[in-house]
């Protein structure tokens, strides 16, 4: 379970997140939406202690993100940030492996290829694991960096925005792992979202942010209303029912 | 195979080191071969100590055109030991043990340079500001130490001129053995960190993400550069360009950024180009030039090539 208790966050002076609670219970994908500016990234990197904690308090399966060492953090949450630059000169393999850092300092042992192995094959990755990631497409870097996340192998993973640069049919396989990862392995998956038709598609829980504070939260069925989304995002958008889930016309 | 090539890096610094000894050999051997030896060794060890500063530096900068020298650290090194002239006196400077001088001015250039590259680290400039504050603070040490030089006495200036010019012919070898327990010490850790450094040469996000604490790690490897610096500025004097050379060589050659195999590969990389360089031109060239004068030319031309290669990306 994450906690998040009464967390504020300034830079400098300029308020970015005020007064934020929020529980996440284990297990699911849970969707963050939300205006550009909204505080979004900068609560998940509170959350994987990428920044330091101002006030509030933040913790993990009961460990504070602000004083639990880093090394034993690391083998509960994994984040990815959005624009994660990779050094040159480094194979898919090696670059997913890095992943296993946590768990024995960089020795590799038969278990850590063997779950390199299956995050490369997650994410369809095995054509390129011998490639440099310099000469990947944005796209393809993209699933690089999530398969190194998973390869971490944490109950907990934070993705900001992992659908930039993929395209429609790796958005949704990538949808489609993290439903599944959540789902039969118990993990829980807290993502920032931009395209909120994949939000209901496939997040159990969708959490709004606006201005630094959370202003809805609950499933897509009752967070994908027009009234809502006006209120979050400032204009009117159809919201239309199919199979039961809401979708949003926003383009419109 | 990156370690196929390495074997092969291993072998052409061997073959260097055996040229170097043996080529010429004649008169009072035994003499001669211990000359040899220990300029040998002192060669070795400044080869070893830029060519891993460097690729340590280029990691934790996150850059691979930025080195020690070109951020101005061994300028800062020769305005420390300046300093030193300064408030102590020529006579007190020369008559403290070199070896306890040597440890002080190790000492001064890692607290310089840790007070002066941390705080830009922290707040994380992009390469262009990086750049341009190294060659700002080279030229700033550079000047003070020429103003300094412009303070003390005409003779207590001729103590510290000698060690303000690249010299691979004269080298100090009274702090020999002082140094090679520095290089080696720092050598040792820097292979024990190999694993960390491939993580912190992914950025701070992603090495705080994976459990590597960023600042303090950062700040260890800043305190080992400046060691490996200190120990070969102390020993032949500034060389800018000569550890880009090795560490793009290196990093062609064994082509992964794996520091398990480029800090070993850039170390011999810097034997081979030091030891071999310095064989040829003792027997080959008959000493007509100055073997750093063509290094830092080499050196120089690659930095250029790197600058306009990067640019374009």
């Amino acid at each position: 379970m994450i906690r998040i208790e009464n967390v504020s966050f300034k830079h400098r002076t300029t308020p970015i997140l005020t007064d934020v609670s929020l529980t996440i219970p284990k297990g699911g994908v849970v969707a963050l939406i939300g205006p550009n500016g909204a505080g979004k990234s900068s609560l998940l990197s509170l959350v994987a202690r990428l920044q330091p904690l101002q006030t509030g308090a933040i913790d993990i399966d009961g460990l504070p993100v602000d004083s639990t060492p880093g090394r034993e953090l690391a083998r509960v949450i994994a984040i990815l940030r959005q624009d994660t630059t990779v050094a040159s000169r480094l194979k898919v393999r090696e670059l997913v492996g890095f992943g296993r850092f946590p768990h024995g300092r960089g020795r590799l042992t038969a278990a850590d290829h063997a779950i390199i192995d299956a995050a490369i094959a997650r994410f369809d990755l095995a054509d390129l694991a011998d490639r440099f990631i310099e000469t990947l497409s944005g796209g393809q870097r993209q699933r690089a960096l999530v398969a190194m996340a998973f390869a971490q192998g944490t109950d907990y993973l934070l993705l900001d925005e992992p659908l930039n640069n993929l395209d429609m049919y790796y958005a949704r396989e990538l949808m489609r792992s993290l439903r599944s990862i959540a789902d039969g392995k118990g993990k829980t998956v807290v993502i920032v979202l931009h395209d909120i038709n994949q939000a209901s598609a496939h997040a159990d829980r969708i959490v709004a942010m606006k201005g630094g504070r959370i202003v809805a939260d609950g499933t897509p069925t009752e967070i994908l209303t027009p009234e809502t989304l006006e209120a979050v995002f400032g204009f009117n958008m159809r919201v239309e029912t199919i199979e039961g889930k809401p979708f949003v016309l926003h383009q419109l | 195979m990156p370690d196929r090539r390495l074997l092969g890096l291993a072998a052409a610094a061997l073959a260097a080191a055996v040229a170097f000894l043996a080529i010429g050999l004649k008169g009072n051997i035994a003499f001669v071969l211990e000359l040899r030896l220990v300029k040998l060794a002192a060669l070795v060890q400044v080869g070893v100590a830029i060519a891993i500063s460097t690729v340590i530096f280029q990691t934790v900068t996150g850059n691979r055109i930025l080195t020690p020298s070109i951020m101005g650290l061994d300028a800062l090194y020769l305005f420390g030991q300046m300093l030193m002239v300064f408030l102590l006196g020529g006579v007190g400077y020369v008559t403290l043990d070199p070896q306890m001088k040597f440890g002080l001015e190790v000492l001064v250039l890692m607290a310089l340079a840790s007070a002066l590259l941390l705080p830009m680290l922290k707040s994380r400039l992009d390469m262009g500001l990086m750049l341009l504050a190294g060659v700002v603070f080279g030229v700033l040490f550079r000047s003070l130490h020429s103003l300094l030089a412009r303070l003390i006495d005409p003779n207590e200036f001729s103590v510290v001129q000698s060690a303000s010019f690249a010299n691979f012919n004269a080298v100090r070898t009274d702090l020999l053995v002082f140094a090679a327990i520095v290089t080696v010490i720092a050598a040792v850790i820097a292979w024990r960190a190999r694993h960390v450094l491939d993580i912190i040469s992914l950025g701070p996000d992603t090495a705080t993400g994976l459990g590597v604490g960023w600042a303090g790690t950062v700040t260890g490897l800043l305190l080992l550069v400046s060691a490996l610096v200190a120990v070969s500025t102390a020993l032949v004097g500034p060389v800018a360009f000569f550890g880009l050379l090795v560490a793009a060589l290196a990093e062609r050659i064994v082509d992964t950024r794996r520091h398990g195999v480029l800090l070993p590969a850039a170390a011999l990389a810097g034997i081979v180009v030091l030891v071999g360089g310095q064989t040829l031109f003792q027997h080959a060239l008959g000493n007509a030039t100055a073997l750093g004068v063509v290094i830092e030319f080499v050196g120089g031309l690659v930095f250029l090539l790197l600058l306009v290669l990067g640019s374009r990306k």
